[in-house]
């Protein structure tokens, strides 16, 4: 193995060029599905296998770059997520303070993502932040409105920054010297560089099971799980996508991460599980504001917060069954 | 762009602002491009972000007038990105003269460097109107930018437009007006503020419209255009 690339994988290159070959199957069949029914509106379909073409583009670019470049181009997503969730919310202009401090979190949470500082990175923004933008916007002193305004940056904090930076975080663990569970390692290259398989298969599982809960659910699904947050949530869909996904968990585990069979299992279990939750906490922030998509960043799927929902949930539940197992 | 520094001493001057020599040189071409590709762009595009809705109804070539609301000093940075860069060199925001060439630099500045299109709103003589400049940028075939409110007023809080915009299409009836509804940059930079935090901007494009031929039911047209783009938006509470 030569210097390109060493940080990743056989693994970990070979489920790359995979999705760029399940992205270009979806091209092509939306490209053949334009020809063979023209009467009907593709525009949609079409510009959100163009914008996944982007996101893998990105996601693929940075990984194969540097684990570090990958950090920041969370760090990004974090900030892109927080803007998306700030314009829509009501605010109050005495804040605007506030949210300059809540933006400038976001570089110094992924700076103790890159400097592997684990006790840093999992107190600074529920502890510290926690105490300085209430602490700042008491010095503003404007108090009407004082709770929602404090409770709704927090909680949009945390989802978009906090807990997005766990996914970042896989690429900076370490296996300490005595885990509790003893990492099945594919092969030594893993050992030196896990973090890639780990994100790649969080990433993997998370969009995967979106995508399998939505088909199973359109054609098989009658109750719905959650009707008053979102109709098209239905019980066949998540069980379908469990089992998908769970599947998928199994394949993939083994080969990509240090996580044994029963692992790989449990951690496609408990993404499936978050991921839906994750989704309809979104939709019921939408549903709240009385919009239909969080933004337009990404043509075809709406905006940064509509892709990322299940991630917020899916990030930091699978970060800490790692954490727990081998951390 | 801005009453607030207006300085009625000009008025008593035989010279305008606009005689200037920095007036007269125009944009500097070149270091404009690149000053909009390197940092107005990634500004306006990246760090605050634009929600454009009917981008194909901007005007693709001049002589054309766009008209936007008006609630902070990023309204005409951010149509200018608009833009994109191949119409750079056509695009001409419109500012006040005694705003914007108040001192040396700042005048460089602006003229050379934003390519704003200064008026001298407090201009009265035989030979010269306020709206000559204008004029003269329809003439040469550019897309001029002018914000009909007059001033960036309350963050947000849409003002009456001003009579301007009549008189300037009465002027130039042949010549399109694009309607642009702006929301969200009065809360990333309202007037007095100079820290800047990026809120999503929506930019809402109407359809262009010209000179009734009369005065009130150009202004009733273009009120209710105005209503309609701006009832397309959800804005929330900013307090």
């Amino acid at each position: 193995m030569n210097g390109w690339f060493e940080h990743l994988t056989t693994e970990v290159r070979t489920v790359l060029v995979g999705i760029f070959i399940a992205l270009a199957i979806a091209s092509l069949v939306s490209i053949t599905l334009v020809k063979c029914k023209p009467d009907r509106d593709w525009s949609e379909l079409r510009a959100r296998i163009r914008t996944w073409w982007v996101i893998a583009g990105l996601v693929a670019g940075s990984l194969l770059l540097t684990p570090e470049a990958a950090i920041w181009f969370f760090a990004f997503v974090s900030f892109l997520a927080l803007k998306e969730y700030f314009s829509l919310i009501p605010t109050r202009r005495a804040d605007r303070r506030v949210l300059f401090w809540a933006y400038l979190s976001i570089p110094v949470q992924y700076l103790w993502v890159s400097q592997r500082w684990y006790g840093m990175f999992i107190v600074f923004i529920p502890v510290y932040l926690f105490l300085l933008l209430p602490a700042r916007m008491i010095i503003i002193g404007e108090t009407k409105g004082f709770l929602r305004a404090i409770g709704t940056v927090q909680w949009g904090l945390m989802g978009t920054v906090f807990f997005l930076s766990h996914a970042a975080f896989l690429l900076a663990i370490e296996v300490s010297p005595q885990p509790r569970v003893v990492p099945a390692w594919p092969h030594e290259l893993a050992a030196a560089y896990p973090g890639p398989g780990l994100l790649l298969l969080l990433l993997v599982l998370t969009q995967s099971n979106d995508v399998a809960q939505f088909l199973w659910g359109k054609s098989l699904g009658k109750r719905k799980i959650a009707p008053l947050v979102s109709p098209g949530k239905t019980w066949v869909g998540f069980i379908g996508g469990m089992a998908t996904t769970i599947s998928l968990a199994a394949i993939l585990g083994p080969r990509l991460t240090m996580l044994d069979l029963p692992r790989s299992l449990f951690a496609g279990l408990v993404i499936a599980v978050s991921g839906l939750f994750g989704d309809l906490n979104i939709s019921a922030l939408k549903r709240d504001l009385g919009v239909k998509d969080a933004g337009s960043t990404l043509p075809g799927h709406g905006g940064v917060l509509d892709r990322v929902d299940s991630l917020i949930f899916t990030a930091p539940v699978f970060f800490h069954l790692v954490w727990y197992c081998y951390g | 762009m801005d009453e607030s520094a207006a300085n009625p001493s000009t008025l008593d001057e035989p010279h305008s602002l606009l005689d200037l020599e920095v007036v007269k040189q125009g944009p500097h071409s070149l270091l404009r491009y690149v000053f909009f590709l390197f940092v107005i762009r990634p500004l306006m595009l990246i760090i605050v972000g634009m929600n454009v809705r009917h981008g194909a109804r901007l005007p693709t070539s001049g002589p054309a007038l766009v008209i936007a609301n008006h609630n902070s000093h990023l309204d005409a940075l951010a149509l200018v990105a608009l833009f994109g860069m191949n119409r750079l060199h056509l695009v001409r925001p419109v500012a006040a003269a005694d705003y914007f060439l108040s001192s040396t630099w700042f005048a460089w500045f602006s003229i050379r460097i934003l390519g704003i299109l200064p008026i001298d709103r407090e201009m009265r003589s035989r030979h010269r109107h306020p709206l000559d400049p204008i004029t003269d940028a329809l003439s040469a075939g550019q897309i001029v930018l002018l914000f009909p409110e007059g001033t960036r007023g309350e963050p947000e809080k849409r003002e009456p437009f001003q009579q301007g915009i009549a008189h300037l299409a009465k002027r130039h009836p042949e010549i399109p007006i694009t309607p642009v509804f702006l929301h969200g940059l009065g809360k990333s930079l309202p007037r007095g503020e100079a820290l800047l935090v990026p809120f999503f901007c929506d930019v809402f494009i109407g359809e262009s419209l010209k000179w009734t031929g009369q005065r009130s039911t150009f202004m009733e047209h273009l009120c209710s255009t105005y209503d309609a783009l701006e009832e397309e938006a959800r804005v929330p509470e900013f307090n």
